[in-house]
């Protein structure tokens, strides 16, 4: 019996594992009558070897899939081992996990099995079964299938504190190759329906107090990176679109690991865009908390990102004449924007700046990263570092003081030692 | 030079301040009992813990800091740094000699290192929320062993007490002896040593029926959700510091192997 649950927990979190989403936070449920569990900013409670982090059990109900999805490991055409979990087994690992703080919660998906709303009547059971018997209130997180129906992601929503609706690609075009079976449509329809269902709630929210949660935590989506050809402008304009239309919490990006022998895809072997990845995670942070515009960060005549410096950079270099920034007169908004310092960091200068004028020093002590943002900054310091460079040679400058993590992965070129 | 020692307690170390003040000590030096070294030179004074004293201390300081102000102030205390009682001395010479609130000003470089202090004390109670391992006992009690580099346990109580409200539990802090417990009504502090009776065989044999296959299944999981094609042991380590292992269950067997 032990060995048999082992096993499933082996494929089906092996199985999940290519879903980035990982984040528990945003919700905001409360413990009620003495209950098990609550939810909060987050909490990251181990790291797996290879750097993510791990905060839920993230496990398919089953990876028996009727789909035939070419980057997707449990496509039917796919020779691996299959297995499914029954209900209660999930509830069953979900509360133990919990209870011993292994884990925030639960992020469950599925292969579809026989039809759409098939499978997505089992996620919900399963949420409803935590939520309403075990007097669970930890996170949960539930994919929706595309092409359930509107009545079942409407319950889903009662008891999830996320849904997820992965878009998979950044284009139709690409889908269409990869995903025969699998319609953008189908995809783009029930997040406008939670869109709208969303906004309802929270309006419903302001007149009735009493008005159940409903999808507290938002829904967000994920698409598979480097596995077919868009620029980056192409996915940081979906991106914004999904921001700034449908109202997404999180827009998840995916270097694509090559599993599989497709000639549609790269081949076995390629290596995980890890670097583009991080970049375009660091533009989707400069659209979401840094107040820059997707058109500031990408532009048509540059339809990708710098890969060897990151795009805040990337965008001071291009609009030098915006520098220097006195550092002991600007807004907090315009200092948030200066390469080398971050939202908190932005914030920490304006009220130490009611106190004394900054000087060099103290700016260090801050944390601030002097190395890239002395070349943009004046303060309350007779020497200022920007004596007339051309942005290429402050480029040059910066990389030249540091050694980027990502180096190695810079060249083309295949190293032999 | 005048030395302060107190009993190591929050009480006893805002008695302290109360002590400087009433006094007019200039050169002060505070230390807790357990780490005051002979001092030949100079006076040495054993102040009491006086609840009504360090409470007059602490409600100055209400007037003077603002809410996040008074929390980092507890949090650098509790990192028991050498010589910490002596930077919040400056912080509260500071603030009460000051006009207006003083816990954002990072050019004093008390205030500074308070700040700073309370962050590195902020994210150790951070990973504890995380790295807490509670194992099931045959009597249905929640234990787990932590060994923090600060003294971050009295901060930890509200989070588990909210979040584990339906099972007794135990988080033991085996560097500093003592232990928060939960009996399904309040948290409360307890004084114990164990230490002697904590071999792993001891812990198999009073561990609930259940528990081993869940640890397993936990290992097995940990293991299975890694992408080798995009190992990064160095993010690895830096997120779960190799000094944590010890109490994770998914890194024992790991390490073991």
């Amino acid at each position: 019996m032990s060995d048999r649950i082992l096993e499933k927990l082996s494929i089906l979190a092996d199985a999940a594992k290519y879903d980035v989403s990982c984040s528990s936070s945003g919700s905001n449920r409360k413990n009620k009558n003495k209950g098990l569990g609550d939810t909060g900013n987050g909490i990251c409670h181990a790291y797996t070897e290879d750097g993510r982090c791990v905060s839920l059990l993230k496990i398919l109900l089953t990876n028996h899939c009727i789909f035939d999805c070419a980057y997707c490991v449990s496509r039917k055409s796919n020779d691996i081992k299959r297995a499914g979990f029954t209900v209660q087994e999930v509830v069953d690992l979900t509360i133990n996990f919990y209870r011993r703080n292994y884990i925030e919660g639960l992020f469950l998906s599925s292969g579809i099995f026989k039809d759409p709303d098939f499978t997505m009547e089992r996620l919900v059971r399963i949420a409803k079964k935590l939520r309403t018997e075990e007097n669970f209130h930890g996170y949960i997180h539930l994919k929706t299938i595309p092409g359930a129906s509107d009545e079942l992601i409407k319950e889903a929503g009662l008891y999830a504190d996320r849904l997820s609706i992965n878009v998979e690609m950044p284009t139709e075009a690409s889908l269409k190759l990869l995903a025969p079976d699998k319609k953008r449509e189908d995809m783009i329809r029930p997040m406008k329906y939670l869109h709208s269902a969303i906004l309802q709630n929270r309006e419903d929210k302001k007149l009735i107090r009493k008005t159940p949660q409903f999808v507290p935590a938002g829904q967000s989506t994920q698409m598979v990176i480097g596995a077919t050809p868009e620029n980056d402008l192409q996915i940081l304009g979906a991106a914004n679109a999904f921001y700034q239309k449908l109202k997404m919490k999180r827009v998840y990006f995916s270097g694509y690991i090559p599993i599989s022998a497709d000639n549609r895809l790269p081949a076995v072997g390629t290596p995980v865009p890890i670097v583009r990845e991080n970049r375009l995670y660091q533009a989707d942070w400069l659209m979401r908390f840094y107040g820059f515009k997707v058109n500031e960060i990408i532009s048509i005549e540059q339809p990708n990102l710098d890969m060897d410096i990151d795009p805040k950079l990337s965008w001071a270099l291009r609009n030098i004449n915006l520098f220097p920034i006195d550092i002991n007169k600007a807004d907090v908004e315009v200092i948030m924007r200066i390469p080398g310092i971050g939202v908190q960091s932005a914030y920490k200068i304006c009220s130490a700046r009611k106190f004394a004028r900054l000087t060099w020093d103290n700016l260090k002590k801050i944390g601030i990263q002097l190395s890239k943002a002395r070349h943009f900054i004046v303060c309350n310091s007779p020497d200022f570092e920007l004596k007339d460079l051309t942005p290429m040679q402050i480029k040059h400058r910066i990389l030249s003081a540091g050694k980027s993590k990502y180096e190695a992965n810079f060249s083309p070129q295949l190293k032999i030692f | 030079m005048t030395l302060l020692v107190y009993d190591g307690s929050m009480e006893g170390f805002l008695s302290s301040v109360f002590y400087v003040y009433e006094y007019k000590i200039q050169d002060a030096e505070i230390r807790p009992f357990t780490s005051c070294q002979d001092n030949l030179f100079g006076n040495r004074v054993f102040i009491d813990s006086d609840e009504s004293r360090a409470t007059r201390v602490w409600k100055g300081l209400e007037q003077k800091l603002s809410d996040n102000g008074l929390k980092q102030f507890y949090r650098a205390f509790l990192s028991e740094v050498p010589g910490i009682e002596d930077q919040l001395l400056a912080y509260s010479r500071y603030a009460f000699s000051s006009k207006h609130q003083v816990d954002c000003d990072f050019s004093h470089p008390a205030v500074l290192m308070i700040n700073q202090l309370a962050k590195k004390v902020y994210r150790e109670k951070h990973r504890m929320e995380a790295f807490v391992r509670f194992q099931l006992t045959a009597d249905n009690i929640y234990y787990s062993v932590v060994e923090p580099d600060f003294n971050v346990l009295p901060l930890l109580s509200k989070h588990f007490g909210d979040r584990y409200a339906d099972q007794r539990w135990i988080i033991y802090d085996m560097k500093r002896k003592y232990a928060l417990y939960y009996d399904l009504q309040t948290v409360t502090t307890v004084q114990i040593d164990f230490s002697e009776q904590l071999s792993e065989t001891n812990i198999q044999v009073i561990s609930h029926e259940n528990e081993a296959l869940y640890q397993q299944l936990w290992q097995r999981y940990f293991q299975s959700v890694n992408i080798p094609a995009r190992k990064n042991l160095k993010l690895h380590i830096r997120h779960m510091p190799k000094r944590y292992w010890r109490n994770l269950i998914e890194k024992k067997i790991i390490g073991n192997r």
